[in-house]
């Protein structure tokens, strides 16, 4: 009834930026001198601080999502609200957020002076754990919250009044469904975040296979290297995604986490802490950034302003492509779609982004296409998510008014803009607000193909953190979060606001 | 006049088998739930085309067609309006599933809306309507999109008894006197005798032959009278 070219054409677009490139790469991966030292290193490394970063922020998320769930107090709803914000925070200002408390010069630092105990550093092996912790413990608290609220309130009274441990018959049986899917995901996550090795990582010890890739192409120009740890990268990822696509079937996105179930049982001062840990770990970061970034915010170089601008020209074109191809994808329906829309979860920029390099590179400066396929890679990277919000909507028009639809011959055209459109345009928007927020933050692609003359606003900052300058890189910063959030809100705003339903 | 030659419908374990034709006027479709009434309908409406036999209207052949080419309207049990699309909107698909109105196209759902009681509505959205309201939007819609065959599937069944008796006296002065074939399903006799000139009664797998609602209300055959308790 809707053409289905929209859907191949998205389709063949995702598979040749996923598949595609990733035989160029094998192609072109130079396997006769296999891995070096160095190159076991980095994937020992990857996967080592991927795990424990999984491990510890579902350790630490499971008090704060208990917490959560059995007490009501005044500021819950901004925090649940909050602990969704890290998804969208760009990394690298959350990484200065960091820095200004945990860094050389930090609040941290400044404690332990006081105290006379010696300085800690933030880079290496620890420091990125702590960065992933900080994005991902919201993240597996949501997960864990969903789960918590899913047991019925008649099961927890019902414990209560057979004087029943609710931690062995209810805590623990659904820990053991939602922990597994909540930790693959975080896993996964953590391999391919490039933008938190890239600043806090780095040197012989501390080096992830993403930033591996990286050095090879940009330092030392050995495409052939970098061919083959992107191969390694691949197998990483799509191994950690196999698995995860068995065990996991959880949304960190959904509705409903506002309800608090009547308990009995635990400790009010116990959950209190865990609610305050949890709220002066992710705030304190976050307001630093706006404490450090407001003085810069008024003396930002004309060249952040322009990478701004670039910035915000990519996000909403590629939001735009992301929704598209979400769309036709979602409208067509089926299996192999399916599996299209949760390709690039697999998928590493870096990856992407080196295949693309192989193939431009013969034919034009890289550099010159640094905006274009910035644009294409970010609105794939983005698509399974954008599919995971629109999807249950298509389903909706389909099984409410399919029938109403054929039987009054609404097709083609007329049935897209009179019925599908205004039916979704909750979830689109949301979907176009996240896409457009990631594609703003994103510090991945970019890297590889930008010169001084097209640097997008988070390499820009980043470049401003590598020369020292960072008053002006919290400035930048703070500019980047307003945008992001700015995009996100304006797009999802506009799909609520007025809508019928 | 609406024919079914010996059709069988499957669905699943289930089938149904009808050889029977219905004249003009208002027939009910009765008889228990799951017994196959909404699956009659949907293989005129073309939700199901027949295993064998086939559906005639007026000595066309609907074998084939697709729903929206039928010379049929029907109201479902709910989801019967875009709750984002104006009323005019909403009556307007009935007449050009495109919205592309036609000068006078306006005219004449303005018209339709004032034979249903709405004369002054066509601006508002549905949420804006109370339920008996929008099964009269739904009416309208009915009365511009031309087809002579009109199916009723208990789309008044969430309304009151009273607002209920409204609908189905509205379909009888304003879709009969249109010169509209109206088949209705229902489960609730009361309808049948308030409005239907036949009834069809579905059982046991087989649709039998429209007897006149009177008649078949003095003598009931053994199903229906099983039906009826």
């Amino acid at each position: 009834m809707i053409n289905r070219v929209p859907a191949y054409l998205a389709g063949a677009l995702v598979a040749v930026l996923t598949l595609g490139t990733l035989i160029v790469v094998a192609l072109r991966a130079e396997a006769g001198s296999g891995l070096s030292g160095a190159d076991w290193a980095a994937v020992r490394f990857t996967v080592m601080q991927a795990f424990v970063s999984a491990f510890l922020s579902i350790v630490l998320a499971i008090p704060v999502a208990r917490a959560l769930a059995r007490r009501r107090f005044w500021g819950r709803r901004v925090l649940i609200t909050l602990l969704g914000a890290p998804f969208i925070l760009p990394v690298i200002v959350a990484v200065l957020g960091l820095l200004a408390v945990f860094g050389r010069n930090g609040i941290m630092n400044d404690l332990l002076g006081a105290l006379g105990l010696p300085e800690m550093s933030i880079y290496g092996f620890h420091g990125v754990v702590l960065a992933h912790v900080f994005f991902n413990l919201p993240l597996a608290a949501r997960f864990l919250l969903q789960g918590w609220l899913a047991i019925p309130a008649e099961r927890f009274r019902m414990a209560a009044s057979l004087n029943a441990p609710v931690g062995r018959l209810l805590e623990r049986p659904m820990l053991r469904t939602v922990v597994p899917g909540a930790f693959l995901v975080i896993f996964l996550i953590c391999l391919t975040s490039f933008a938190v090795a890239l600043t806090l990582g780095g040197g012989p010890r501390a080096t992830t296979v993403e930033l591996a890739i990286y050095q090879a192409v940009r330092f030392d120009f050995d495409l052939g290297r970098a061919a083959l740890l992107a191969c390694v990268q691949f197998g990483i990822c799509a191994a950690a995604a196999l698995i995860a696509w068995q065990v996991t079937a959880v949304d960190g996105f959904g509705a409903g986490l506002d309800r608090v179930v009547q308990r009995w049982d635990g400790s009010r001062v116990f959950d209190g802490l865990w609610i305050a840990f949890a709220a002066v770990f992710l705030l304190i970061p976050l307001g630093m950034v706006v404490v450090k970034g407001a003085p810069g915010l008024l003396t930002l170089p004309d060249s952040i302003w322009a990478a701004a601008g670039r910035s915000v020209m990519i996000a909403v074109i590629s939001a735009a492509l992301t929704v598209t191809m979400a769309l036709a994808l979602a409208l067509h329906g089926g299996r192999l779609v399916a599996v299209i829309s949760v390709l690039p979860l697999a998928a590493s920029g870096l990856v992407v982004g080196t295949g693309l390099f192989l193939i431009v590179f013969p034919f034009v400066r890289p550099a010159d296409l640094a905006l274009p396929v910035t644009i294409v890679v970010n609105a794939t990277l983005a698509l399974p998510f954008a599919v995971r919000s629109i999807s249950p909507a298509v389903q909706t028009v389909r099984s409410d008014y399919g029938r109403l639809m054929d039987h009054l011959g609404i097709v083609g055209w007329a049935r897209l803009r009179f019925v599908v459109l205004p039916r979704l345009r909750q979830p689109l928007g949301f979907a176009m607000g996240l896409a457009a927020a990631l594609s703003m933050g994103d510090l991945g692609v970019i890297a590889l193909f930008a010169d001084e003359q097209n640097a997008t606003l988070p390499l820009a900052m980043y470049r401003l953190m590598g020369s020292y300058q960072m008053e002006a890189a919290a400035g930048a910063g703070l500019l980047l979060v307003a945008l992001s959030l700015l995009l996100f809100w304006l797009c999802d705003r506009g799909g609520r606001a007025g809508a019928d339903l | 006049m609406l024919t079914f030659e010996n059709v069988t419908l499957t669905q699943g374990d289930f089938a149904l088998t009808a050889d029977i034709a219905i004249d003009e006027g208002v027939t009910a479709v009765i008889g228990p739930s799951g017994g196959g009434k909404s699956t009659l309908l949907s293989a005129v409406a073309g939700f199901l085309e027949p295993q064998s036999g086939r559906v005639l209207c007026n000595d066309q052949d609907l074998t084939g067609l697709a729903p929206g080419k039928r010379p049929v309207s029907m109201l479902f049990q709910d989801n019967n309006l875009f709750p984002h699309l104006t009323v005019l909107q909403n009556v307007g698909m009935g007449m050009r599933p495109d919205l592309r109105l036609k000068t006078g196209d306006e005219q004449t759902i303005l018209h339709a809306l004032t034979q249903v009681g709405l004369a002054g509505y066509a601006d508002r959205k549905p949420a804006a309507l109370s339920g008996g309201q929008q099964s009269r939007v739904a009416l309208a819609r009915v009365l511009v999109a031309d087809r002579p065959l009109v199916l009723l599937d208990e789309p008044f069944a969430a309304l009151g008894p009273a607002l209920k008796d409204e609908m189905l006296t509205l379909v009888r002065d304003v879709l009969v006197k249109a010169g509209k074939t109206v088949v209705m399903v229902t489960h609730d006799p009361q309808d049948a005798r308030a409005v239907a000139d036949r009834v069809v009664l579905v059982a046991d797998g087989d649709a039998s032959a429209p007897v006149a609602t009177q008649a078949i209300f003095d003598d009931p055959p053994a199903a229906l009278r099983a039906y009826l308790g």
